[in-house]
């Protein structure tokens, strides 16, 4: 019983970090229809400066706040990049994406070198307790479920209740209606980016306490967080949170009580499943089909 | 008439790689090598995507049951090369049809994420069960050295440069048959109009599956070929970045032609090879020399597309321009694909709320 408590509290962490990668995911496809497969290369990218600054200044916030500026900068830059391959065959964005991807692993390696580097935690890590019984979890995981939680509804009132945020979904809802609306439809889209890069730069700074940062560090991270997206719904931000709990819960029962090497099976049979009942995802919106 | 065609410049071609491999030396017949292989899986790759209409960014998964199906055969049991990897093939084709069946419902990028998943998943199963698949060490492949008749100095790499050559004219004969059959032009059907193709009586499930069969088949014996070059197979050799680079090559060179396959592969096996070679012959560090050429690389993969969004073959259609007759032109992505797009779109405007 005790190991269950641990294990379901140190999947919602982990669950977490999914759902920020997948809301970044959601984020972007929402806008331009693109998947982002640079994303874990970006926050990997992120995370490496804030490293930097961190070293420098010995201050975790300054590294954690640069990080999430520089997140918003670079989402800014990748979208101007991918932006010529829109309106051409979808497949076309999607080797933009993989080609950043690639690019910024390289320039990470050239810039970093390969070797394995640690990351502090912004908070303790020493495991909490209730009276005498283990939770598993300790303040840190806490921090990283509660930082995903209030940028995912900082995200949901700058939609809900900003006039920028309406002018987002207005974009995302019919780019060609938005912009004879008078919005800027282009701007609209770097900005999308740019959020996604920020929340993506979040898990970046989140995961890799439990991962060591180096080029690839963050390309398992990106995998899980896709997986959720999909599971969700790549629609619905909603549904990304709820695919990144179900994963991380479910994998870390995985892990604790059947062994780590099973994770990837098991990730892909829950993928399955879920897809076998609803082909869009728990969230999606019912596939349409033109006639 | 398109068979004799196809069959005919499938000799022609043979005999050019034939005495092209024995002037160039052992490096360069295992790029060959290596360039063929390439060529029987984005062949594969190409036909799924350009011509069903269907995304996987799992055929590294594929391509390693075609591998560890070929190591086995050759450890266990010694069956001839030929024998070992159309069994490869026809393993891997079944696999095809299992992620096929669990498919046929899924679209664009749901679809992707289940194939993504899979090439991370299929090779985690070598180091669980470590004693039949050798873990993250692999398995040695038993490779046989060339025949007698060629003598006693033929060099290894130039009889797996042989092999693997022979085996991507033979696939590509056989998919550019297929591409013009029957089976090909209701794949076109069904790619471009689903509902349409429906109506008109087709099976587009079945299809749909099929090209995952297909697709898998060339996997496969593209896997097997891998492990016969490079006399082993590991896990190391299936990660997701193989599966990137098969659909990177296939949008690169031209989706939905063989030529264009062709093109991919050149440019996914040289560009880095060459690059590296640049790097280290201008004295960089360690460091930056061995990151230099995936960076570089990646730069490539924007440019090229961003350059060409048809592909390389289709920049060389419109260079030859009148030269193409008009009846092959169709096939070029870019009308179709664009159709292809349109539901996506239409389900983004009714989907958002």
């Amino acid at each position: 019983m005790q190991e269950f408590l641990e294990f379901t509290l140190g999947g919602i962490s982990f669950g977490m970090i999914y759902a920020a990668i997948g809301l970044s995911l959601v984020l972007i496809w929402r806008g331009t229809r693109i998947l982002n497969y640079a994303q874990g290369a970006m926050a990997m990218f992120t995370t490496y400066i804030a490293l930097i600054i961190i070293n420098h200044t010995g201050n975790y916030w300054a590294g954690f706040v640069v990080a999430l500026a520089a997140g918003l900068v670079l989402g800014a830059v990748c979208e101007r990049v991918v932006r010529p391959a829109e309106g051409k065959p979808p497949l076309n964005a999607v080797i933009v994406t993989i080609g950043l991807l690639i690019l910024l692993e390289g320039l990470a390696g050239m810039i970093y070198g390969g070797q394995f580097r640690s990351f502090p935690t912004a908070f303790s890590i020493t495991g909490l307790h209730i009276g005498g019984t283990a939770l598993g979890i300790a303040w840190n995981d806490v921090f990283v479920a509660g930082a995903v939680l209030a940028a995912a509804l900082a995200l949901a009132a700058l939609f809900r209740y900003t006039r920028v945020g309406l002018r987002m979904r207005a974009t995302a809802f019919s780019s060609g209606v938005a912009s004879l609306l008078g919005v800027r439809v282009g701007r609209m889209l770097t900005l999308g980016w740019a959020l996604a890069g920020l929340i993506g730069a979040l898990a970046g700074v989140l995961v890799t306490p439990s991962t060591f940062l180096y080029p690839n560090s963050m390309d398992s991270i990106f995998v899980l967080g896709f997986t959720a997206a999909v599971i969700g719904g790549l629609d619905s931000p909603v549904g990304a949170v709820v695919g990144g709990l179900i994963l991380g819960i479910l994998l870390n029962y995985v892990s604790g009580y059947l062994g780590s090497d099973l994770v990837p099976i098991f990730g892909l049979a829950a993928l399955v499943v879920v897809l076998m009942l609803r082909p869009s995802g728990l969230f999606g919106a019912a596939a349409t089909r033109q006639v | 008439m398109t068979l004799l065609r196809h069959l005919g410049a499938a000799i022609v071609l043979a005999v050019i790689l034939g005495l092209l491999s024995v002037a160039l030396n052992a490096f360069r017949d295992y790029q060959m090598a290596q360039v063929a292989l390439y060529v029987v899986a984005i062949g594969g790759l190409t036909v799924l995507v350009g011509l069903s209409g269907q995304i996987s960014i799992g055929n590294g998964a594929f391509m390693a049951v075609g591998a560890y199906t070929a190591a086995l055969l050759l450890m266990h049991l010694a069956w001839p090369l030929a024998a070992v990897l159309a069994a490869s093939a026809a393993i891997a084709a079944l696999a095809g049809l299992a992620v096929g069946v669990a498919a046929a419902r899924l679209r664009g990028p749901y679809l992707a994420g289940v194939t993504l998943v899979l090439a991370v998943a299929l090779p985690s199963l070598a180091t669980r069960f470590t004693g039949v698949f050798g873990g993250d060490q692999g398995l040695a492949v038993n490779i046989s050295t060339p025949p007698a008749f060629l003598g006693s100095n033929f060099p290894l790499t130039r009889w797996q440069a042989w092999i693997s050559c022979a085996a991507a004219l033979i696939t590509l004969v056989l998919l550019a048959n297929l591409g013009r059959s029957r089976i090909g032009r209701s794949w076109r059907a069904v790619r471009d109009h689903e509902a349409a193709a429906a109506l008109a009586g087709l099976n587009v499930a079945a299809l749909r599956i099929l090209a995952f069969v297909v697709s898998a088949a060339c996997a496969g014996l593209a896997g097997a070929l891998l492990g016969i070059t490079t006399t082993l197979v590991s896990p190391g050799s299936f990660t997701v970045t193989l599966s990137i680079a098969l659909l990177t090559g296939a949008v690169l060179g031209g989706l939905g032609t063989l030529a264009g396959a062709v093109w991919g592969s050149l440019i996914i096996v040289l560009v880095p090879t060459y690059v590296t070679d640049v790097a280290t012959s201008h004295g960089l560090s360690s460091a930056v020399a061995a990151n230099i050429p995936i960076a570089a690389y990646g730069v490539v993969l924007i440019a090229v597309i961003l350059l060409f969004p048809d592909g390389i073959q289709g920049a060389v259609r419109r260079l030859l321009g009148p030269a193409v007759p008009a009846g092959r032109r169709k096939e070029s992505g870019s009308v179709t694909t664009q159709r292809r797009h349109a539901p996506a779109t239409e389900h983004s405007e009714e989907g958002a709320p």
